[in-house]
């Protein structure tokens, strides 16, 4: 990817201790290349978003760290060993909750709790009938009775209610109603309280922007950036909507706004982080009346990514996101047209 | 997925409405049988062809059995009416004129009810609780499809299998050249078999009514053939009155190129009108996706066993292991049985004899040791379907979070493999067993039922080869595991069909079976049975390797 575009990790801003450390990692499937030199560095203690669209890798990167499939090359690291020839002994460590869970049939959800959790090595009984009870979920039915939202329920519950010091988590919501993903998030923020790692790769954005310290974003096997969400927006546009006594002379040709869209005294353009301050002080001469200023949302983070315009520089910033992924889709479309 | 079902029937409100303006209940039939008879363009015509098999693979049987001349008539009579006989073929009135075409009625129209009953009733499931279960019946009533439209198109489905298979049989009967086949008895014949199709689409239309779940559906419903069966048995042997209760003892009365009787196909066909009538009634009181009998919970936590591999691999397999037991017992007690008549049952067909005498031994043993090699390949059926699990496992997405805990890749499939062995060893000795006790009961030779028994048990190496090779193909073919079925099959053709064909000693070699001593009408020799057990645990030991190093596929 464009090297003006990513940021690598700070060592020095992770607390100490490296829960998984994985570069350069390759994965071929017959002829399609699943993996391309993914790097994922996550630090002890903290939770970590994985994001990407369906496909970019998130789902095999966390199979390779289970040892369920084998890199091609690259190094991975997990807890300090390593996820292939470790894997046992690492499973004991750590918890797994898939994207779409598979239960079986004839047995009934909570026999499928305590099978999972035993088999990891053991389930801490009255953490087990908490989280039944805030996920409400009716353990006595089988397994092919659950919709997709109980199946998810069964392994959250068997992996939260377990000591694991690491958890793995596959876009764990969904198929969960609203009310289950609140739960989910406060559950989340407690056993971040209790100091395990997680690693939570999701594409419910408000979710990550809510609960992860730091995040990797992943595009077509390979981490296109990766910091904390205030490093990231830092180098990012700044939506302005500006109200002005004057005409809007000028503001065009300031370095570093995009989009600018005119509508009487009103003016609405996106603005690059170190060109905000000159931008301000042109205001202010024009007379201005009202100032309204948007941090880039996590949504447009990704957009930046993931626009048919991937040089990094020079690609419009889409208005800001209420109306949510429409909205931006057609800025994205704008700067592909340019 | 209850709460998203249960939405359904306001949603699909404006079409299908009982008495709704813009469309009657059966809206849509046209369309939704189309589209059934386009997904079983395959399965339908493979299902007609077999029962076609079951009845024409009997010409040659039924000639041979059937008295040349009036005075052979007791022999047929000695042969095909001992008890035994009469509980595996038909009521013994047919053999008041046993014609070549009566005595194939007698042998094949109860066995033909049994397919045509499964056909019928796999089609209605398939096309009705089945896609409820996917959610394709909710995608589909969500069109322009009337309330009782799904019902209809799918026992149209049944029906016009049913149909079909009548006429080819009463086309294809009385063209084939066999004695006593007339017109009027063939069309008999194929409607006798329509008939029993109708009867258990019916009994199908009701049991997708009451559980929510295809599979539970399906056992009801093939339960009620499975007991159909048993009555028109009971009472072919014993009292008369048992195998009125059941609708293929009604067919089988209607005597097909005996008595040419019609009349008893009408309470026959009012049973499927009933039947079928009641299905609608009752699919009035339920809501789409859901069945009238609750489903079925169980316990909130799972006992100390189950959360061990071996524990789940048991509970997994347990309800297949007590079906194939249940079976073998059957089996073995069936085969068993005739070896008093062994005798007489062969007296007229000379190649089998000299083909069955070849091992060595009387005529009773190598008819033995025969029938329990059909045992042993029934009991490594069930060795490969336990084997095969595993990959089944892995591609609906189980194995992942389990191999996610502490549990190492070899334990797990380890777990697998001993229930298919061990299982498969447990059906084998019950089948064995079964057939050892009735074989001793009906020969008046007790020293017979222990050799029986052993015989039975000689194959267990085999069993083990069989699923190794299962083995070995999953941990580094996994794609290829269905080749598994190759060594029941193989070894099946060759050893059963071999000898009646004469095929030459290599090819028996290259399947396990061929390797087992044909205990009791041979000597016991040892060292094949070591040799195979040792193949057996190196083709498991390269199993759990190649599986320890490869990727699992992900769902």
């Amino acid at each position: 990817m464009n090297a003006s575009t990513t940021v690598t990790a700070r060592p020095s801003a992770a607390p100490p201790g490296t829960a998984i450390s994985v570069s350069a990692l390759v994965k071929n499937f017959g002829t399609a290349r699943a993996l391309d030199g993914l790097d994922l560095e996550v630090a002890t203690g903290e939770v970590h978003g994985f994001l990407g669209p369906n496909g970019a890798g998130k789902s095999t990167t966390l199979r390779v760290l289970l040892g369920l499939l084998r890199a091609d090359s690259g190094t991975a690291r997990l807890l300090g060993a390593d996820p292939w020839h470790d894997a046992v002994a690492l499973h004991r460590r750590l918890a797994y909750v898939p994207g779409d869970v598979e239960l079986w049939p004839n047995l009934t959800g909570g026999e499928a709790v305590d099978l999972l959790a035993r088999l990891r090595g053991g389930i801490d009984p009255a953490k087990r009938a908490e989280l039944v009870e805030r996920f409400d979920l009716d353990p006595t039915k089988k397994g092919r009775s659950y919709s997709k939202g109980n199946r998810q329920k069964v392994a959250l519950v068997a992996a939260l209610a377990s000591d694991a010091e690491l958890l793995l988590l596959d876009e764990p919501t969904s198929g969960l109603d609203p009310l289950m993903e609140v739960v989910f998030q406060d559950v989340i923020l407690e056993a971040k309280a209790e100091g395990r790692t997680v690693l939570l790769s999701s594409h419910i954005l408000s979710q990550v922007e809510k609960l992860c310290d730091r995040v990797s974003i992943v595009r077509l096997g390979r981490t296109v950036q990766s910091g904390s969400l205030d490093e990231m927006r830092h180098l990012t546009r700044t939506t302005i909507e500006a109200e002005t006594d004057g005409p809007l002379d000028g503001l065009r040709e300031l370095p570093g706004v995009h989009n600018l869209r005119t509508d009487g005294g009103r003016a609405h353009f996106a603005v690059d982080g170190g060109h905000l301050d000159a931008v301000v002080r042109h205001l202010g001469g024009l007379g201005l009346r009202s100032l309204v200023s948007h941090p880039p949302t996590l949504e447009e983070l990704m957009l930046r990514h993931y626009g048919d315009d991937l040089t990094g520089r020079g690609h419009p910033v889409p208005p800001p996101a209420a109306a949510g992924s429409d909205a931006g889709s057609d800025g994205v479309r704008e700067g592909g047209q340019r | 997925m209850s709460t998203a079902t249960r939405a359904a029937p306001a949603r699909t409100g404006t079409g299908a409405g009982q008495e709704g303006p813009g469309g009657g209940a059966l809206t849509g039939t046209g369309v939704l049988l189309r589209f059934a008879l386009r997904r079983d363009r395959v399965r339908l015509p493979v299902w007609l062809a077999a029962v076609l098999l079951v009845t024409f693979s009997s010409l040659q049987q039924a000639t041979d059995l059937a008295p040349d001349d009036p005075a052979e008539a007791a022999d047929t009579a000695a042969t095909l009416g001992g008890p035994a006989m009469l509980a595996m073929t038909g009521p013994e009135h047919y053999l008041a004129d046993p014609t070549p075409a009566a005595v194939l009625s007698m042998l094949t129209l109860g066995y033909a009810a049994v397919l045509v009953g499964l056909m019928s009733v796999l089609t209605v499931v398939r096309h009705t609780r089945a896609d409820e279960e996917t959610g394709i019946a909710e995608l589909l009533r969500s069109g322009v499809v009337g309330r009782h439209a799904t019902l209809t198109a799918a026992l149209a489905t049944a029906a016009a299998a049913d149909a079909v298979l009548g006429l080819l049989l009463a086309v294809l009967l009385p063209s084939v050249g066999l004695g006593g086949a007339t017109v009027g008895g063939a069309l008999l014949y194929g409607a006798a078999l329509t008939t029993v199709g109708l009867v258990f689409a019916g009994v199908a239309a009701v049991a997708v009514q009451l559980s929510s779940h295809g599979r539970t559906a399906s056992g009801m419903a093939l339960a009620a053939v499975g007991a159909a069966y048993a009555l028109r048995a009971a009472g072919d042997v014993g009292p008369d009155a048992l195998a009125w209760c059941s609708p293929i003892g009604w067919i089988q009365r209607g005597y097909p190129f005996a008595d040419n009787r019609w009349w008893p196909l009408l309470p026959a066909l009012a049973l499927a009108a009933g039947t079928a009538a009641a299905g609608y009634l009752l699919s009035t009181r339920r809501d789409v996706g859901a069945g009238l009998l609750p489903p079925r919970t169980g316990r909130a936590t799972a006992s100390a066993a189950l959360t061990h591999p071996l524990g789940l691999a048991l509970r997994l397999h347990r309800g297949l292991c007590a079906g194939f037991g249940a079976a073998l017992l059957v089996l073995g007690a069936m085969y068993g049985s005739l070896l008093g008549g062994v005798e007489d049952m062969l007296a007229d067909l000379d190649e089998v004899r000299a083909a069955l005498t070849e091992a060595g031994g009387t005529l009773v043993e190598s008819f033995a040791s025969t029938v329990l090699l059909i045992v042993a390949v029934v009991a490594s059926l069930f060795v490969v379907l336990v084997a095969l699990r595993p990959r089944a496992e892995e591609t609906a997405g189980r194995a992942e979070p389990l191999l996610a805990t502490g549990l190492s890749r070899s334990r797990w499939l380890a777990s697998h493999l001993v229930a298919a062995l061990g299982g498969g060893t447990l059906v084998l000795l019950l089948g064995s067993l079964s057939m050892a006790v009735t074989g001793a009961a009906a020969t008046h030779d007790g020293d017979l039922g222990v050799r029986l028994l052993g015989a039975g048990l000689a194959y267990a190496p085999a069993l083990w080869v069989t699923g190794g090779a299962a083995a070995l193909v999953y941990g580094w073919a996994p794609r290829a595991a269905p080749l598994a079925w190759a060594v029941p099959a193989y070894g099946f053709a060759v050893g059963y069909l071999g000898k009646l064909l004469g095929l030459p000693d290599v090819l028996g070699d290259l399947s396990p079976f061929g390797h087992v001593p044909q205990l009791p009408a041979a000597e016991l020799r040892w060292t094949p049975l070591v040799l195979l057990t040792l193949v057996a645990a190196a083709l498991v030991a390269a199993g759990l390797a190649g599986f320890r190093r490869r990727d699992l596929d992900p769902k």
